[in-house]
């Protein structure tokens, strides 16, 4: 056993070695992507870090970087695993000339497996559309950043959304809405506030797990027929999309009172499900479409020289895509907004970089520079509100393209923001944080 | 020539007894050790703790602790994600309820509550055996995480499902850097790996190979067949329950009920049937084949598409990972059906005989 080790260590070793000096160079910045490229996940994670790393090649071939500073990355493969999230975020976290400049989990579970990891080694985690909700509160959350929109206000736009449907939030009283939810601690987030509304509006809720992965859900369904809700709520992931909505033509549910969650709601979710899935809705933080100026820019700067990410170069504008270009868009933000307080053309450390995502603010105007006017919504963070924006727009599926059918629709703040804070109080309690005094923060 | 044992002779039983009865092994335990306590956590990074050492060791343990059940007493379990899932759980409400309790004692708790859910769930294997009991086990795996994701209790109510390992506090010295968190699971799992290499060698650990071997005849010779097959259940799922609880608070920090899925249960039988079935040291190769080599894998990729400049894509490197993980299995199970810690054995041998083999 010891030889064994010992050789293995020593081989192990010279790997780690290998990896730790690859990158050290100057006016560079780091950035990790962390995703999946292979598992029931894949579509997800190949599409959504496809769209990342374009924007990130696109930024350094039009504009030479942010200030002349060049984005590097490694790619890194975490399986949607949790252990294996970890190794990559620990294996990431040094690299480049100012270590990790930020990282993007793209899970939930390794998010919250991240949260006091990247606190104590001071570099922000950016959730963006899922992850911890009550991390919204910064003052007990500084380097975490769910930013965008969260898990509770989606849930408070939908049912914002289906009252609209239904004519009123008055007429909410007495319907039934089934929550369909991938049993995990993703699906289990928004468990709190739609049960709070239940008891605010009067409909009646009922909550379905699905086990992982959820290629299973005869028996949920069985279920739904018996209850015939009104309106069925999906908060799925991967496989367990598609499966859920040809499960609903099979017990001739109308999909047109079925809404997806944001992570239910792209092509490779709907196409598997063939023509089952027309008239299903989604909500999205995200539009699809290859239209947008900054999708353009991307195809003439990395795709007209074969530098693009994606091999199958349909996917390009695709829901998961055009979500990957959001994450880079905050990034690169918030990279120059750090580089304008800490030094122009220099490599943003992770602190450095927190303070930017903590100032980030996209207006409309500058979105329109960027291209990507409607494309996202404006975003302003604070030191107090780590969420920033909180709306969403619905969409639905005709059988082969998204189509938008509402404005963005903001969300109940005044009922999330107290529960964010409670639970953000309560986890401050349970470790002994106290919370940051905002008004003291420049 | 190196490895002989010619000249160590025993005079009293106390010598003819002990752990290691070869020099040359308790010398190299004691290295090894040494290393392990004095000079890894100086020499070592935080992504070597964090991602490598640690996982290894909190693996080990419940390796060590499923080898204890299916090794040795000869039960096949497959409930030891459960198991760990009540380590864990249960250590965070020991810490988080009862006020002033300390750390250690928090992981007893861990392992005691998982101790006592082995046997209720140990309890058909007085009736049944083999994949009959396998499939008995995996009603607890289902059950536990059934039971904690669906009970507020567990998990503090946390809307999620999530727990977060209190801040880790012995005497007042606090455990946070990774360094910390290594020597203090690696201290645990020596301690609890030294008392299971001495469980076997005494009457309890006789009494069940004996069951492993042949319950019957255990029986007729006068084993008490429901005390040792509970009592293995019971160590067993101790182990695992302390792994659990070191897996939260020493690994992830945070943890979900879904980071004890099947899969990890599966996980760990590999583990125990790659390392050796029945061998201690075996746990421990087991856990580190199956842990690091797909990291190693991993990494070596990388450093080869590096040095000869070649663009493969990610997913094909990914996907070809998976593919050589599940070839190297295969071929040590051929090479060796008796696990890793066999070829050990085999390699010993030889070199008792080196260099005048007859």
């Amino acid at each position: 056993m010891k030889r064994t080790t010992l050789a293995l260590a020593s081989v192990a070793l010279l790997a780690a070695g290998y990896t730790g000096t690859a990158s050290a160079q100057a006016k560079e910045q780091f950035v990790p992507a962390n995703g999946y490229w292979v598992g029931p996940y894949a579509p997800g994670g190949s599409g959504i870090f496809g769209g990342f790393l374009d924007y990130l090649k696109m930024i350094n071939a039009r504009d030479g970087g942010v200030n002349g500073v060049k984005f590097t990355w490694e790619k890194c493969e975490t399986e949607y695993n949790n252990a294996r999230g970890v190794e990559c975020y620990e294996r990431s976290k040094k690299k480049g000339p100012t270590g990790a400049t930020m990282i993007h989990p793209l899970s939930t579970g390794i998010t919250y497996s991240l949260i006091e990891k990247g606190t104590a080694d001071k570099i922000p985690i950016v959730s963006i559309g899922y992850g911890r909700t009550s991390a919204a509160d910064g003052r007990v959350f500084p380097y975490v950043f769910p930013l965008i929109t969260t898990y509770w206000s989606q849930a408070t736009a939908m049912i914002k959304f289906i009252a609209s449907k239904e004519g009123g939030t008055a007429k909410l009283k007495g319907k039934k809405i089934v929550l369909v939810y991938h049993d995990s601690a993703y699906g289990k987030e928004p468990h709190a506030v739609l049960q709070k509304m239940a008891e605010q509006y009067g409909y009646e809720l009922t909550l379905l797990a699905v086990p992982h992965p959820g290629n299973e859900q005869q028996s949920q369904w069985l279920q739904i027929r018996q209850i015939k809700p009104n309106w069925v709520i999906l908060w799925g992931w991967g496989v367990m999309n598609p499966t859920a909505i040809k499960a609903a033509a099979k017990i001739g549910f109308p999909r047109n009172k079925m809404i997806g969650v944001w992570w239910s709601g792209a092509e490779e979710d709907v196409i598997p499900a063939g023509s089952a899935a027309k008239g299903y809705m989604a909500a999205g933080f995200n539009i699809s479409g290859a239209n947008f100026p900054v999708i353009q820019d991307i195809k003439k700067n990395v795709y007209a020289k074969g530098e693009g990410e994606m091999e199958d170069q349909s996917r390009i504008g695709s829901i998961f895509y055009n979500r990957g270009v959001v994450f880079a868009i905050v990034t690169v933000e918030a990279v120059r907004k750090a580089q304008e307080k800490y030094g122009k053309g220099q490599s943003m450390t992770g602190e450095q970089v927190r303070w930017g995502l903590e100032n980030l603010d996209i207006s409309e105007a500058y979105l329109k520079k960027l291209g990507a006017t409607g494309f996202m919504q404006p975003l302003k963070v604070s030191c107090l509100d780590h969420e920033g924006g909180g709306q969403v727009k619905f969409q639905q599926w005709d059988g082969t393209k998204w189509n938008v059918i509402t404005d963005w629709i903001t969300a109940d703040k005044a009922l999330v923001r107290p529960m964010i804070e409670e639970d953000a109080a309560k986890y401050a309690k349970e470790k002994g944080i106290t919370p940051r005094d905002c008004s003291k923060e420049s | 020539m190196l490895y002989r044992e010619a000249g160590q002779f025993k005079s009293t039983y106390a010598e003819d007894m002990q752990i290691f009865p070869i020099r040359q092994d308790r010398i190299g335990v004691i290295l090894l050790l040494a290393v392990a306590f004095l000079v890894v956590p100086f020499v070592a990074t935080q992504y070597w703790f964090s991602a490598l050492l640690i996982p290894f060791l909190v693996l080990s343990l419940a390796t060590l602790g499923l080898n204890i059940l299916t090794g040795y007493a000869g039960q096949i379990s497959l409930g030891t994600a459960a198991f760990m899932a009540v380590g864990a759980f249960m250590a965070y409400n020991a810490e988080l309820r009862i006020p002033g309790m300390p750390l250690l004692g928090s992981f007893i708790i861990g392992g005691l509550c998982a101790a006592a859910v082995g046997v209720v769930f140990g309890l058909p294997s007085l009736r049944i055996k083999g994949f009959y009991l396998a499939v008995a086990t995996l009603a607890c795996q289902f059950f536990v995480l059934w039971a904690i994701n669906r009970v507020g209790w567990f998990t503090n109510y946390s809307s999620s499902g999530v727990i977060s390992a209190q801040k880790m506090v012995i005497l007042g010295y606090t455990f946070d850097t990774p360094a910390s968190k290594y020597v203090l699971t690696l201290s645990i799992v020596v301690v609890l790996a030294l008392l299971a290499k001495n469980l076997m060698r005494s009457e309890t650990g006789r009494a069940f190979m004996a069951v492993r071997d042949m319950d019957v005849a255990a029986e007729v010779i006068g084993i008490p067949m429901m005390k040792t097959k509970l009592l293995a259940f019971a160590i067993s799922s101790f182990y695992c329950g302390v792994a659990g609880a070191l897996y939260a608070y020493c690994y992830l920090g945070t943890v979900e009920p879904e980071a004890f899925v099947l899969d990890l249960s599966f996980r760990v039988l590999f583990m125990v049937i790659i390392g050796g079935v029945g061998s201690i040291m075996g746990s421990f190769v087991g856990a580190a084949f199956i842990t690091l080599l797909p990291i190693f894998l991993n990494l070596a990729t990388e450093v080869i598409a590096n040095t000869f400049d070649i663009e493969i894509s990610h997913a094909v490197v990914s996907n070809a990972e998976l593919m050589i993980f599940g070839g190297l299995i295969i071929f040590f199970l051929i090479v060796e059906p008796n696990g890793l810690a066999r070829l050990w054995q085999i390699a010993k041998e030889k070199l008792r005989l080196w260099p005048f083999p007859h």
